[in-house]
């Protein structure tokens, strides 16, 4: 932190008595644009996936219209009955989106969610406790943040759907129970280490020494002093992990690793995955409409996790 | 009457930020003569440093700065990058606080004094390393050519000091300012960097301005002294004077919250410095003042002689005649 | 300092050794070699079986694991690799074509990547908050929003597909490193086939280090020693380039050599999609179809790459910071 910054911050006074933190930080978020459409896009992407049954105009596997010689229903451009054109079985493009987008993001926040309270666990046990915990955590993260992703995830994905006893937990492989899960093991290891260092810097403040100076054991320690202390970081990383698990649905959707929603359903992962064989005969739309989706949630994810890591940093007041 | 070394005029410097526009520095008028100690003391946050700074132009370039700053006939607000150039590290140098952060922390000590006497100096890297061993030498650090290969990292924090003064003095330069030189370090290397300032000072005859909110290092060393409040001068004057007669009611807490022998309680200022991006009208220590009178309120006053000193302070006559502190 | 090398060094082995024997296991419950062997000869006699169990150390329990692990290295140290379950074909000469295949699409992306995306940090940093530091900063973010595949497929559909539609033929080849039946070496084909996969890539990397060098150089350039610089009345230029890119370049050349698996991933997405003969697409198709002779020596390899590249970042971090070569 540059003294120029500090000597100014203590000029404004800028202490609890001009704006409370909560305040400060909502409008250095709103101050990030990129992070306010952000929210209003995935706002109302959130709110049309909600009310998929009013949006959507056809079933997830509904034809647009009974398909017949000498009016086909396949692979139709965008028009009037189908705003974004149809698929290879003449299912409208537009509602399977609404549909896909919907699997998309239940499964993002489950894995954020679930893999973050992980994290968050094993990242708070390895900083208080320290010693050999610690060391092997941190090397054993090491290495599997280093290994590409892809690569993990698919031999996680076969370990997991090989051993016959874990099947009543997880699920069958093709399940989004599975994906999910499969995330979570995944995605602990980073909110792990940030959880960490947190923890570590934290932990010889003075009001931590205070409160175990009062007796107060390390479960309590860390659930009322630390973690409200670490949440910024936290809350970031979080809305990450939702972005990453997105994408990697997409990924393992894509080549044909992913989930398989059953009859009632679809993913994004499954809809980009279908570009594949839409490329060379140049179905343009099922190429770009689940490709710019898919770019776009993540997008708007990443722009508020952005948003909320500039809202929670102080620092940068002084600059703009 | 001594020559001014460098001399402001109504300077100001106001930053924007995402919250208003903070008026950190409002129209503080300042001259330093040849040869002296000026000490520029007040709270954090009462704008000294920054004042300094903007003279210099080291602040962010969001910064807006106003006003006169002189240095000899050279005006600096405005000035061209090459102009600025010539000034820094050669007619006015600067140390800082905390000479760990201060330091470059990849770059050999000897290295970076070569660089500051090179930027000014056409002579070979080899010249000028010697010349910077023997700039260590005089600082008084032991084995200058063995520490000269070393890193920040690896000195001790008064020693560290030493090398951003030896750094500050390897062009002469006509003015030193010191921007809380000894606020990082324990007190017996403060004592010895306050003697090694001083002996520097009357060896180069250079102007020092010694910016601190610690009035024991201010009688120690300056000759005279200047306070400063929410942005402007509020007292000038020698710090005899001063210290003998306060006759602006901030200086006087400041005195009276000092340590002395034979006082029974610290008297401490009530309340604390006023938001800058909203100043109070008038003269901003009202809302603290124990003296303060409507007239406070309404207008800003400016600095005029009660006595010995120079004070912004409408009562200032009234409150020189009461024996204080 | 050479001891300091020597400790990680030593280190490394039961690292290596650690983190095999883990792939080894994941890979053997995983993939069920025995499973896959069975599938391709359905009418294996029981000695057969017996034998290929033995051939391959394939024993059950935590013992037979080990015991089997050691048997694999032993086999692939002495370069007697055992041979792909799916048509029993030798592994090294493939694995060896497909990693020269990665390597040259590998080295080439990066190398603009970094190069490109340093650039662009600086230029960005210099003048943060402004047009230019939004156009950027939005554009890394659509960059590293974007999965690689998706690019893939916009740049495939515009430069191959609707170029054909559009000019008649295609601009630019959408897979493999020469067209089909192409024999011997032709440096202009190979190119024009690596035009697209390495942009793909570049694209990612870009992204990517302009955010790194953007945020190291802004934090060099807010620091205390940044000031003192200039208050030495040096050229802003020399304050730049010596003080300011020197101490920002430190931390990016850790974070390279950490990120080295970050690349791979990218470049495995990409090769599949362009039917890139390299390590990524040799990786999927020995997962597709459960070969673990081909698996096993994959991971091996890139164990190897991470952890050398884990050294690479400790060691390079030590010799460019002097607090670190010094310090402890």
């Amino acid at each position: 932190m540059d003294a120029d910054n500090t000597s100014s911050d203590a000029a404004v006074g800028l202490t609890a008595e001009s704006l409370s933190p909560g305040r400060m930080a909502f409008r250095r978020f709103v101050r990030h644009r990129g992070a306010l459409v952000s929210s209003i896009i995935l706002g109302t992407m959130i709110l049309f996936v909600i009310l998929a049954p009013f949006t959507a105009r056809y079933g997830v596997n509904e034809a647009v219209f009974k398909t017949s010689i000498e009016n086909p229903n396949q692979f139709l451009s965008p028009r009037g009955i189908a705003w974004l054109g149809t698929d290879d079985i003449g299912r409208d493009l537009y509602s399977r989106l609404i549909y896909g987008l919907r699997v998309s993001i239940f499964i993002g926040l489950a894995a954020a969610f679930f893999g973050t309270v992980l994290g968050v666990t094993i990242g708070a046990i390895a900083g208080l406790r320290g010693g050999w915990i610690d060391d092997v955590l941190m090397r054993v993260t090491d290495l599997f943040l280093a290994f590409p992703f892809l690569v993990t995830l698919l031999v996680l994905r076969s370990v997991m759907s090989s051993v016959s006893w874990l099947e009543p937990f997880v699920g069958k492989p093709t399940s989004i129970r599975f994906v999910i899960v499969l995330f979570v093991l995944f995605g602990w290891m980073g909110v792990a280490r940030l959880m960490r260092g947190q923890v570590l810097a934290l932990k010889e403040r003075e009001f931590v020494e205070a409160a175990r100076a009062l007796g107060a054991g390390p479960v309590r320690i860390v659930v009322r002093h630390l973690l409200p202390n670490a949440i910024g970081p936290i809350l970031v990383a979080l809305t990450f992990a939702v972005s990453s698990a997105i994408i990697g649905e997409a990924t393992l959707g894509f080549f044909g690793y992913g989930p398989q929603p059953g009859a009632g359903s679809t993913s994004l992962g499954k809809l980009v995955g279908g570009a594949k064989g839409a490329l060379l005969p140049g179905y343009w739309w099922l190429v770009v409409f689940p490709c710019v989706l898919l770019v776009l949630s993540t997008l708007c994810v990443n722009f508020i996790g952005d948003g909320l890591r500039d809202a929670t940093d102080p620092k940068l007041d002084g600059t703009r | 009457m001594t020559e001014n070394v460098l001399s402001l005029r109504d300077f100001r410097v106001t930053f924007p930020t995402l919250f208003g526009d903070v008026q950190a520095v409002r129209g503080v008028d300042l001259d330093v003569r040849a040869g002296e100690i000026l000490g520029v003391v007040g709270e954090s946050g009462s704008g000294k440093s920054v004042t300094f700074l903007g003279v210099m132009g080291l602040l962010p370039k969001s910064a807006r700065i106003s006003g006169s700053a002189t240095v000899g006939d050279t005006e600096l607000v405005g000035a061209s990058s090459r102009i600025m150039r010539e000034v820094r590290g050669r007619r006015v140098a600067m140390i800082f606080q905390d000479p760990l952060s201060a330091l470059n922390p990849t770059h050999r000590i000897g290295d970076q004094i070569v660089e500051m006497i090179q930027a000014h100096n056409k002579v070979s890297t080899k010249a000028a390393m010697s010349r910077a061993i023997e700039l260590l030498a005089e600082v008084g650090i032991p084995q200058p050519a063995e520490r000269a290969r070393q890193y920040p990292h690896e000195f001790s924090g008064g020693m560290r000091q030493r090398v951003m003064i030896a750094m500050a003095i390897a062009n002469d330069p006509e003015v030193l300012i010191a921007d809380e030189p000894t606020t990082a370090l324990d007190v017996t290397v403060q004592a010895q960097i306050l003697e090694i300032l001083q002996r520097i000072q009357s060896e180069l005859n250079a102007a020092v301005v010694l910016i601190t909110h610690d009035l024991g290092v201010v009688a120690r060393v300056a000759d005279r002294v200047q306070g400063m409040y929410a942005g402007r001068v509020v007292e000038r004057g020698s710090v005899e004077s001063v210290y003998d007669h306060p006759s602006h009611p901030y200086t006087r807490g400041l005195l009276q919250s000092l340590p002395t022998v034979g006082r029974e309680r610290l008297q401490p200022i009530p309340g604390a410095p006023p938001n800058m991006m909203d100043p109070p009208s008038g003269c901003a220590f009202r809302v603290r003042c124990p003296h303060a009178i409507e007239r406070c309120a309404d207008e800003m006053p400016s600095l005029l002689p009660v006595g010995d000193v120079e004070s912004a302070c409408w009562r200032a006559d009234e409150l020189s005649k009461v024996v204080g502190a | 300092m050479l001891r300091f090398v020597v400790r990680r060094l030593l280190w490394a082995v039961p690292m290596v050794l650690i983190v095999t024997f883990l792939v080894y296991v994941a890979l053997r419950v995983g993939t069920n070699p025995l499973a896959s062997y069975l599938r391709v000869n359905q009418r294996a006699s029981a000695k057969k079986i017996q034998q290929y169990i033995e051939t391959n150390g394939l024993y059950e329990g935590f013992g037979g694991y080990l015991r089997g692990y050691f048997q694999w290295l032993q086999g692939f140290v002495t370069f007697d690799w055992p041979r792909s379950i799916k048509g029993s074909r030798e592994v090294w000469p493939e694995f060896r074509d497909a990693m020269m295949n990665t390597l040259r699409l590998g080295l080439t992306a990066t190398g603009i990547g970094i190069l490109i995306g340093l650039s662009l940090g600086v230029f960005v940093a210099l003048k943060p908050g402004g047009l230019r530091d939004t156009t950027v900063n939005t554009g890394a973010f659509v960059a590293i929003s974007t999965p690689p595949y998706v690019s893939a497929l916009i740049l495939q559909l515009v430069f191959a597909v609707y170029w054909n539609r559009w000019f008649g033929s295609s601009l630019l080849p959408t897979s493999g490193v020469y067209p089909p039946g192409n024999r011997g070496f032709d440096l202009f084909l190979m190119i024009k086939h690596m035009v697209l996969p390495v942009t793909v890539v570049v694209i990612q990397i870009v992204a990517v280090y302009t955010r790194y060098m953007r945020a190291s150089l802004l934090e060099v350039l807010n620091s205390e020693y940044m000031r003192t610089a200039r208050s030495k009345g040096i050229s802003e230029r020399r304050v730049l380039v010596r003080h300011a890119l020197r101490n920002a370049l430190i931390p990016i050349v850790t974070v390279a050599a950490i990120d080295i698996g970050a690349i791979l991933g990218g470049l495995i997405i990409t090769e599949r999609i362009f039917s890139y003969p390299g390590l990524g697409d040799f990786f999927l198709g020995a997962y597709d179809n459960g070969d673990f002779p081909q698996m096993m020596p994959w991971m091996f390899f890139f164990t190897l790459v991470v952890i050398f590249f884990n050294l690479v970042a400790d060691v390079s971090y030590a010799v460019l910071d002097p607090r670190i070569r010094l310090g402890r």
